[in-house]
């Protein structure tokens, strides 16, 4: 039973995963690349870690336990970190002038 | 178990070559910056995978803990060193004339 | 009065520390607890100024129980906006779809915690990204849709505000 609930956590992540490096190409300006590749940080790694931190639960022990809390440890810290990373490469991009596009002057 | 894990890792490298794509051909450094990240958190989701394949969920776990923590110090590094930088966004031109 | 919290900040600093070492360490045996109780002390001695840096105990823990309580409500609206975002994303003519502006906004917090909070949360739904951020309260928000731009600051900034009052 938890093996099909962590296949479709996992599948979900992947999908996640796909929007966002979709995203990452098809848009058209830096600035809103960015935000596809927030989906990746966030919901893609977050449905993924999940289904992977119930497949370690499949038979419980005190290490396996452990294993499933470091999992979600690593989702912690990267949502944790993933904001202060964009915001140091919007920070460089805005300093250095890069403009972002605008709808109307194509 | 092991098919599911298997079959999610070949997808994952896969789906990994659309960022590379970005980090490689991008018109700025910046759009280089955003693929290298995003290569990395899809990394350290495939560290797991490779750990289930490997039956060693417990030292992988770590290797990709470590991972995480190097992927946000090499970008928040790389951003500050082009901080300010001039021809951070004028890279194509430079190199047409 | 002033050793008394130092003794407090102590304690506590060396009991996340140790938490922590437990979880990661994973080993029980007694080589490795003295191990990690010995580390954990140097390391809390060093630096047991940092970690807690408020003087207020009682609101630190209040804080820590309701960020804690936050984080839910937070995933639920990163889901909501990630559903906002797929169509935006598959849509065949998608230079129209999208209406990329940087709008300014304000927060009538003055807690440097609550601001960054709030400035994270932002980043984290995507949609809307903070471009930058001063102590005063003043941001400016890159937003990819006028839904998204519209959006802000809303009820989010009403649910950090509440959780960092005084």
């Amino acid at each position: 039973m938890t093996v099909y609930i962590s296949g479709i956590l996992i599948a979900c992540g992947l999908f996640f995963f796909l929007v966002g490096s979709i995203g990452m190409i098809r848009l058209p300006d830096f600035y809103s690349r960015l935000h596809a590749a927030g989906i990746i940080d966030t919901m893609g790694l977050l449905l993924s870690m999940s289904g992977l931190a119930i497949l370690v639960l499949n038979e419980i022990t005190l290490g396996n336990f452990l294993s499933a809390l470091k999992i979600i440890f690593i989702v912690v810290f990267v949502f944790l970190t993933s904001p202060t990373a964009t915001h140091a490469i919007v920070d460089a991009g805005i300093r250095a002038g890069l403009k972002p596009w605008q709808k109307n002057n194509i | 178990m092991d098919n599911l894990i298997l079959y999610s890792s070949i997808v994952l490298s896969l789906l990994m070559a659309i960022p590379l794509y970005r980090a490689v051909m991008g018109p700025t450094v910046l759009d280089r910056f955003m693929g290298v990240n995003s290569i990395g958190t899809q990394t350290t989701v495939l560290l797991i995978m490779i750990g289930f394949l490997y039956k060693r969920v417990d030292m992988f776990i770590d290797i990709a803990l470590a991972y995480a923590l190097l992927n946000f110090i090499a970008v928040l590094a790389a951003s500050r060193y082009f901080h300010k930088r001039k021809g951070l966004t004028e890279e194509m031109e430079s190199q047409d004339s | 009065m002033k050793t008394q919290q130092r003794i407090i900040t102590f304690c506590l600093t060396f009991s996340i520390l140790f938490l922590f070492w437990v979880i990661f360490s994973g080993k029980l045996d007694i080589f490795h607890i003295s191990l990690g109780v010995f580390s954990c002390l140097l390391v809390s001695w060093v630096t047991s100024d940092l970690l807690i840096v408020t003087s207020d105990i009682p609101r630190f823990i209040r804080l820590f129980i309701g960020f804690i309580l936050y984080i839910p409500w937070l995933i639920w609206q990163i889901v909501l906006s990630t559903i906002h975002m797929l169509p935006i994303i598959f849509s065949p003519d998608i230079n129209n779809k999208i209406n990329p502006k940087i709008i300014k906004i304000r927060s009538k917090m003055r807690d440097n915690v609550g601001l960054v909070t709030f400035a994270n949360s932002i980043t984290l739904t995507p949609g809307t990204i903070t471009v930058a951020l001063n102590m005063y309260g003043d941001m400016a928000v890159h937003a990819i849709d006028d839904e998204c731009a519209d959006s802000l600051p809303g009820d989010m900034g009403k649910k950090v505000e509440t959780l960092f009052r005084e």
